[in-house]
């Protein structure tokens, strides 16, 4: 059968249209992006309608995807690993009311951080909301586990968490199709016993979740996610998700036969685990992200000699690869030729023309003046200012940041306090924190700079932009003279200074709208008016 | 047989477009392959790389391991220096050799021309001005591509053949001009080899 070229992160997504998703619910974000892209992309070719436009956030993604499923429809939920903390509270719930048609979390991880402000690991959600977790090694696998995931989905009625982690969204090969699945019907149950949480119904769920715990390793010892490469040998391998690849790769290089166990699908299964562990003197435990299960399973054979990322034998923190992975079975790195002296580092920066620049330069000049020279910012292109040679702000830590730690900032007595929000993260988590500040009258400044579009993550749509940014500002009860709007151009630059030091002037909470286009995402219209892509 | 290659460059030159040529033609050739890429923040304008593995045989790891790229191919001369621990000792460097200067601590060029000599034969092209030549220096990329294709592994006209499935939605002058580019690029790089 003909091979599709396929990201990791596609293969998801065609997974998902061919094991007849009606709908895919996201938020933006690397590097998840590619599997909602890909299925806006292609589900209009499907002879059934598939609903996929973007989310305001991971958590009404969430919310969205589980509302599809009780209604009997299988649905997709797709976000990168720091998103999963937004969507917790709907995620850790669902697992208790279950759910009705399919539902599958794609949640990719970042490890390295190539994108991200952490490189948490989401298998520690899996086994905390105590669902079920496949993480496959390759787009085939990929492929076939959200097929399996949805089905496994509707027969045990839980949510299926499938993780992956950069490496392997971002990397294409060859994938073969199966056949098309149909959608479900319309079967929205009633069952307010399961679906409505209240103290007596979560109590009976939750006991029926800790039930169903063996029925779910059972699954994981017959899975074909999980299985053994015999080999000989003292030491052996425990190899989870993409790690088992690293694995492979060292034992074709360097002709070892040491016996793995590729573990793709959670809970554990543990009789495998513990056959491999009779057999073995050593086990080296290899999985990218946290020791998750390293930890573990120091606890189960505490007097076993494991190895891997808790005692050294693996770096502890980054991606892995097939370097780290061989030190880590005793091969002696080989000499390599150094990266010259001369080779500095090329950051990623704003783009030529970008507005983004013009409105930092107006900013470094209002706030050059300032005793305090503190600005709050948030996560988005925008971010980039952190770098020269602009250095214009001092804070990214998570969406929707940026706002409420301005307020909290200016509770404390910082003035001016400063906050800069793009147009897509704002409505993500920025617009209830600008309701605390109103609520609270707090003296802040908060910069919207709206480029029409989520740029960072390649131009997604934005749910608020423009004219609907001012009216969401009015409703939220921002005076209306202290809603500006600026345009960041070069041209403008004197008057848009002191349009800004009016308002960082005002004792009360003011918002500055900074409108430009993002130049990236002009120039791709301009390319697609015309017709060639 | 099996052949790493890291594509180097700077975000926005086009190197995911040499990567999808090279990876069509060897889907088509029947061959097993695996193109590790970078998205997100890194692509603008910071240094951006790929790992493409192409073999007869199975391939398990996404990216190549240290010392054993047979070939790194560099849109930007800098950018060649970055990915030097993976070169095989017999692995060969072909890059472009117009700067793209958006940082600072730029070296001069004759540094990176003398660091560039110290690999094994290293293959020097002056893409951008080839482009000019045939007409848009967007094509720049494909003349990189035409100047690596003998260390490929796969025939010219398999990857000519891939150029003009991918671009054919383009219209036939965009098609015929990539076509030249890689030709022109084949054509100096043999004089080099």
């Amino acid at each position: 059968m003909k091979k599709e070229l396929l990201l990791g992160a596609e293969a998801i997504a065609l997974g998902a249209l061919d094991g007849g998703i009606s709908g895919v619910y996201a938020y933006p974000g690397t590097p998840s992006t590619e599997i909602t892209e890909y299925i806006q992309k292609n589900s209009h070719q499907r002879k059934e309608p598939v609903r996929s436009a973007w989310s305001a956030n991971e958590k009404t993604a969430y919310e969205a995807a589980l509302g599809m499923s009780y209604a009997g429809k299988r649905s997709l939920v797709c976000m990168k690993h720091v998103g999963l903390n937004v969507a917790a509270d709907a995620f850790i719930n669902s697992a208790i009311t279950g759910v009705n048609g399919g539902l599958v979390v794609a949640v990719a991880d970042d490890p390295s951080m190539h994108s991200s402000q952490n490189e948490q690991d989401s298998r520690v959600y899996g086994k905390f909301a105590m669902l079920p977790v496949f993480e496959p090694a390759s787009q085939q696998e990929l492929y076939d586990a959200t097929r399996e995931a949805f089905d496994l989905s509707e027969s045990i009625r839980l949510p299926v968490l499938l993780r992956l982690t950069t490496r392997l969204a971002h990397s294409r090969a060859g994938v073969e199709k199966r056949e098309v699945r149909q959608q479900n019907r319309l079967n929205a149950i009633h069952a307010p016993e399961r679906f409505v949480l209240m103290p007596h119904n979560a109590r009976r769920q939750y006991n029926h979740l800790l039930g169903i715990q063996n029925k779910l390793e059972a699954y994981s010892e017959q899975s074909w996610l999980n299985r053994l490469i015999p080999g000989t040998g003292s030491t052996g391998v425990l190899a989870f998700g993409i790690a088992f690849n690293y694995v492979m790769e060292v034992r074709q290089a360097y002709g070892m036969e040491f016996p793995i166990l590729k573990i793709g699908c959670y809970p554990m299964p543990r009789k495998a685990i513990e056959d491999l562990f009779s057999r073995c003197e050593t086990v080296l435990v290899a999985e990218e992200g946290y020791p998750v299960y390293e930890e573990l399973l120091r606890g189960y054979f505490g007097g076993k000699n494991i190895r891997g990322r808790l005692d050294g034998a693996l770096p502890r923190a980054g991606e892995l690869n097939a370097d780290s992975v061989a030190r880590a079975l005793g091969i002696a790195p080989k000499e390599l030729m150094p990266v010259p002296d001369i080779v500095a580092n090329r950051p990623p920066a704003l783009c030529k023309g970008c507005g983004h620049r013009d409105l930092y330069e107006a900013l470094n000049t209002v706030m050059s003046t300032c005793s305090d020279r503190h600005v709050f910012s948030d996560i988005g292109c925008y971010t980039l200012g952190a770098l020269p040679p602009f250095n214009s702000i001092s804070t990214c830590v998570d969406m929707g940041a940026s706002i409420t730690m301005a307020k909290g900032a200016a509770d404390a007595g910082l003035r001016p306090a400063v906050a800069v929000i793009g147009d897509s993260t704002f409505t993500h988590s920025g617009m209830t924190g600008l309701l605390d500040a109103v609520n609270n009258q707090a003296p802040i400044t908060v910069i919207i700079a709206d480029n029409d579009t989520t740029a960072m993550t390649g131009g997604q749509s934005s749910s608020a932009t423009g004219s609907k940014l001012h009216a969401i500002c009015r409703g939220i009860g921002v005076d209306e003279e202290h809603i500006r709007t600026i345009i960041p151009l070069k041209s403008q630059l004197e008057e848009n200074i002191a349009i800004l030091r009016e308002e960082i002037a005002w004792d009360g909470v003011s918002v500055v709208l900074a409108y430009r286009e993002c130049i990236e995402a002009a120039a791709r219209k301009k390319r697609n008016r015309k017709g060639t892509p | 047989m099996q052949i790493n290659i890291i594509l180097a460059g700077v975000g926005g030159q086009g190197i995911l477009s040499i990567a999808a040529v090279i990876d069509h033609a060897a889907l088509r050739g029947g061959l097993t392959f695996r193109q590790a890429e970078v998205h997100g923040m890194s692509q603008r304008g910071g240094a951006v790389q790929s790992h493409l593995r192409i073999s007869d045989t199975e391939i398990y790891s996404d990216l190549i391991a240290g010392g054993t790229a047979d070939l790194i191919l560099s849109v930007e001369p800098l950018e060649a220096l970055r990915y030097l621990p993976w070169l095989a000792p017999h692995g060969r460097v072909v890059t472009a050799t117009e700067p793209l200067v958006n940082m600072a601590a730029y070296p001069a060029m004759d540094e990176i021309l003398a660091e560039l000599d110290r690999t094994n034969r290293p293959v020097l092209i002056n893409a951008a001005e080839l482009a000019r030549q045939i007409g848009n220096t967007r094509v720049s990329n494909m003349v990189m591509l035409g100047a690596a294709s003998p260390f490929i592994g796969i025939a010219s006209e398999e990857i000519e053949s891939s150029i003009e499935r991918l671009f054919q939605a383009k219209g036939a002058d965009i098609v015929a001009m990539n076509i030249r580019a890689f030709r022109k690029g084949e054509e100096v790089s043999q004089t080099q080899a």
